[in-house]
């Protein structure tokens, strides 16, 4: 129908899709009303504290811990042997595999957990720890992945002694984990063999840690009475922690509660399960009394979930005039010491194999081998999906690499080589089906919005200046177009131990004509509250300031698994939208009869609906609302409820264009971004001040990662970035402002055309920033150096390249 | 484990007092024995900022302050700054330009910006950017947060210029 005089004020009444809603959790942040997992007090709460190996490799000969037992306040202290009887001494992992949840008989880390403290207040845990005699006999210690695959290499793993069969297929040495592979070995191998060129690197992208604000923590508190046992805790997936808990501990799953309150950020960080959970939960068990575990930065930094650490062998080849004939990848994939990896089952490398990235290549495999470290476990998805960010920085490396050999603009390689838009839905050569895209608008609009051929004349100019010794300072051009894959789902390819990836949406519609929504994900930021009311504006016609969000219990919220990997716009987002749909059938149904007309004798407008050609005659969404639960229908069931579980057909795959000006200073190796510009291409815009302040959070996290932070080991293994104080986190100083910039191609398969967006800055950002440096220095000869690109780096490379004079 | 001592203080205007160890950092007396838990603890080690309470004038982070240091002290947390009812500006701009995501260093950010302000009413960009650069925050990338409190500063600024 055509739109009566007053929709589009009605429709901008309900703040539905495309408003700049102002988010409502602000008023409880910003006045410290927040409810974070620390600050849950309950009455006769115990607090337990860890005891942590300061070796990276080392027999446990001993642990005698009377001193600490004699401390007045201290009221157990747990280890391996304590656990074992119930068979909790070791939990699985995501990625199949077996963690220790306190050393039994060795340590494979330093900070691993060795015994667990419990107390009746924090200080005095802390004492405790301390008086905790442990007995180490160190081994030798294995921090490299090359070296770990040496024929003598230290044995890491002794529990899997004579295990030949991993969880994803062979295992071909004692510290070698699996072996996993995706496309055609031999046909791109031939094809980059018979090319006119070649380029070949090795590109290493460092470990590094999610450190979000809000370190890891959890009270768990069983109810003796009831049988009931309730964690709160700092949960990505929190019906998934109760599945586990369940499986683990043996309690029926309706007897266990988990909620996550205010999540002070996750990134990744927060979707494994933790020691420290499992020891609260058996000490509530034990002690009968609530126990709260809050790690510290350092334990933070040191023990739980890192990211990446990949070292990527490339191979591409193309013809003269730039078009790619193929691409071979080679990864070594240093997992640590247990494989603690966050991805889907049956993804051991993630959605790596999104490695083509933008381009239409014919023919690709790419391999990873995981391997054993004295390191600790991870290997999370930190703010991108599953192992997105390495893929799309090593094929956004490569290319850059592909365009020095080839003598060629790198802009115009990308142009040359992109998917084209009437190739949509496109298969790429490793096996995915990208929905939509249309990669060429968006470039276009990307060079022109910086004036590309502006800043090569100037960059230009200012080598020459630099030849000429009026300038030491350099202007890099760091150039991305990234393709994201993200929404797992499907539940026939996408599981984590065994569960299907879907996601879920229960509204409850008010006779009043307001509604509350729960839903499987949990908000570490990105304002569902805000945007998911939105979704249902929409879709119900009730205004979103009428529509509470609430997520994290367990006990109310339908079953979902969590917030990661983007998958909560394109998942929990899709059944949010069906569930709307439910409503608006049913409402229909109701609104026919009050009107006393066929049901297709009527059409939704924005909040009502209206009979055809009479306008005049319409049911409101709160009416209906109002008669669903208070009017006699004959046929209808009372109530206006729906809930959707949404399995998605396919993952979507947001993209955009992002370019970095940077200027470098060749003596000290500082850098300062002059300016950056981000595209991104996320599909149906819900929010567009929720996306842009995801954009800006992406990037600087992007910015640290490619200028800085880094979990690094000395050859002991020890952690020598530890504390903020090494590791790096920018601040408002170091941080640029950024110009976000936006195209518009919806998903074909999302009920509402979204395709999510908070990690895309991330895996654009960091090529972005890493090929600004790089290109700094192509006039001078570099093709590859290896990030963190901190000043000292910087400086080094500047020296290496006989800058320095 | 030392003997307790009495430690007398006024927070948010009012006087409290409660017993802690000396050893005690400020940041634990106040979320644990006093239940002002709007300042949070992020680090540790006053790199992050999630702690910033004002103390005697000046913004301090308080896990790594004594309670024994904080003895006779005049305490500002995020809960003093506005009320529900009459928020103070800068929780006003925080939200308007999108200035926090998961909240977490909301109280500090705000509670460091509250002073900043008054030490220097009118900051450029630059003096913002500077003098909040003690304060982490992960979600926001700054941007927002600078531009929160550069409209706060015009506002009250507005306000201030209108009384006189």
């Amino acid at each position: 129908m055509k739109d009566l005089p007053d929709s589009a004020e009605r429709r901008a009444n309900l703040k539905g899709l495309g408003c700049a809603r102002k988010r409502v959790e602000d008023a409880r942040f910003t006045q410290g009303k927040g409810n974070y997992v620390d600050d849950i007090k309950l009455p006769g709460m115990l607090f337990g504290d860890f005891v942590r190996s300061p070796y990276a490799h080392a027999r446990v000969k001993s642990i005698d811990a009377s001193a600490a037992l004699a401390l007045p306040g201290v009221v157990a202290v747990l280890t391996a042997k304590d656990l074992e009887p119930l068979g909790l001494h070791w939990m699985p992992t995501l990625a199949g595999d077996k963690q220790m949840v306190l050393a039994d008989g060795k340590v494979l880390f330093q900070g691993q957990e060795v015994a667990f403290v419990v107390a009746t207040d924090r200080y005095i845990a802390a004492d405790a720890v301390e008086l905790v005699e442990v007995d180490y006999e160190d081994l030798p210690v294995v921090v490299d992945p090359f070296k770990a695959q040496e024929p003598d290499a230290p044995v890491l793993r002794e529990d899997l002694a004579g295990v030949t069969e991993g969880a994803h297929g062979p295992r071909r040495h004692h510290n070698h984990i699996f072996t996993w592979e995706q496309g055609d070995a031999e046909g791109a191998t031939a094809a980059i063999d018979g090319s006119e060129v070649i380029a070949e690197e090795t590109i290493y992208y460092h470990r590094t840690h999610p450190c979000p604000l809000e370190t890891c923590g959890c009270v768990a508190s069983m109810d003796k009475v009831n049988g009931k046992l309730t964690v709160w805790g700092t949960f990505q997936a929190p019906h998934v922690v109760r599945t586990v808990a369940s499986l683990l501990s043996g309690i029926d799953e309706h007897n266990i509660r988990v909620v996550s309150p205010d999540i002070g950020g996750g990134f990744g960080n927060k979707v494994g399960v933790y020691p420290g959970y499992v020891c609260s939960i058996v000490a509530t068990i034990v002690t009968g009394k609530p126990v709260k575990w809050v790690e510290d930065r350092m334990e933070n930094l040191m023990a739980t979930a890192f990211a990446r650490d990949y070292w990527m062998k490339g191979r591409i080849g193309a013809t003269r005039d730039g078009r790619i004939t193929g691409l071979h990848a080679h990864v070594t994939a240093d997992h640590g010491a247990f494989d603690a990896c966050a991805d889907p089952t049956k993804f051991p490398a993630g959605f790596f194999h999104i490695c083509t990235g933008s381009y239409d290549i014919p023919v690709a495999y790419c391999a990873v081998d995981g391997v054993y470290t004295n390191k600790a476990p991870g290997g999370v998805a930190y703010r991108c999906s599953f192992r997105v960010t390495e893929a799309a920085y090593f094929i956004e490396r490569m290319i850059e690499i592909l365009a020095i050999r080839l003598g060629m603009d790198a802009a115009e390689l990308r142009r040359i080589n992109f998917i084209r838009k009437d190739q949509f839905p496109y298969i790429s050569a490793l096996g995915w089906e990208y929905d939509s895209g249309d990669y060429h608008t968006a470039w276009d609009k990307a060079l022109k919005a910086v004036d590309y051929e502006g800043l090569r004349r100037e960059q230009a100019e200012r080598v020459e200046a630099f030849r000429r010794g009026e300038t030491r300072k350099l202007l890099g051009i760091g150039l991305t177009h990234f393709t994201e894959i993200v929404g797992a789902g499907p539940v026939k390819n996408c599981d984590i131990l065994g569960m299907g990836m879907f996601d879920s949406c229960e509204i409850r519609i008010h006779p009043t004509g307001s509604a509350i929504a729960r839903l499987g994900t949990i908000s570490q930021g990105q304002g569902h509250a805000t945007t998911f009311a939105q979704i249902l504006a929409s879709e119900t016609g009730i205004p979103a300031d009428k529509i509470t969000i609430e997520e994290g219990d367990t006990d109310t919220a339908p079953y979902g698994l969590g917030t990661y990997g983007s998958r909560s716009t394109p998942v929990a987002g899709a059944a949010t939208a069906m569930a709307g749909r439910k409503i608006r059938a049913k409402a229909q149904m109701i609104a026919a009869y009050l009107l006393e007309v066929h049901d297709d004798d009527l059409e939704w407008d924005v909040d009502r609906f209206a009979v055809k050609g009479a306008p005049e005659r319409f049911k409101t969404m709160a009416e209906i609302a109002y008669a669903a639960y208070n009017q006699a229908i004959p046929g209808l069931e009372p109530g206006l409820e729906a809930v959707s579980y949404y399995d998605p057909p396919n993952m979507t795959y947001p993209f955009g264009a992002y370019i970095c000006v940077m200027e470098i200073d060749v003596d000290t190796g500082e850098w300062q971004v002059r300016q950056f510009y981000a595209l991104d291409d996320c599909g149906t815009r819900i929010n567009p001040m929720i996306i842009e302040g995801q954009v800006h959070g992406g990037l600087t996290e992007a910015l640290a990662i490619a200028m800085g932070q880094e979990i690094a080991y000395d050859d002991m293994g020890n952690v020598r970035t530890g504390t903020l104080m090494d590791f790096f986190l920018p601040t408002a100083w170091e941080t640029p402002n950024y110009q976000t910039d936006w195209t518009e191609t919806p998903s074909p398969h999302h009920p509402i055309g979204a395709k999510g967006v908070g990690e895309s800055p991330n895996v654009g950002g960091v090529p972005a920033f890493s090929n600004a440096v790089h290109d700094a220095f192509r006039a001078f000869g570099l093709t590859q150096t290896h990030m963190p690109h901190d000043h000292w780096r910087i400086w080094r490379t500047a020296r290496d390249l006989g800058l320095h004079g | 484990m030392s003997d307790k001592m009495h430690l007398k203080l006024t927070v948010n205007g009012e006087a409290v007092e409660t017993l802690a160890e000396p050893r005690e950092l400020l940041i634990h007396v106040l979320r644990e024995r006093l239940g002002i838990t709007g300042p949070h603890i992020g680090c540790e080690t006053s790199h992050c900022g999630a702690c910033t309470v004002d103390m005697d004038g000046k913004s301090v982070k308080a896990c790594t302050v004594f309670a024994a240091q904080a003895q006779g002290a005049e305490i500002t947390t995020i809960e003093g700054i506005g009320t529900p009812d009459s928020l103070h500006v800068l929780q006003e701009m925080f939200r308007e330009h999108h200035g926090l995501q998961c909240g977490f260093c909301t109280p500090g950010m705000i509670t460091r910006a509250w002073r900043l302000l008054q030490e220097n009413p009118s900051p450029t960009e630059e003096e913002v950017r500077f003098g909040m650069a003690g304060n982490l925050c992960r979600c926001t990338g700054y941007q927002n947060i600078v531009k929160a409190v550069l409209a706060a500063a015009h506002e009250l600024n507005s306000v201030k210029e209108a009384a006189e």
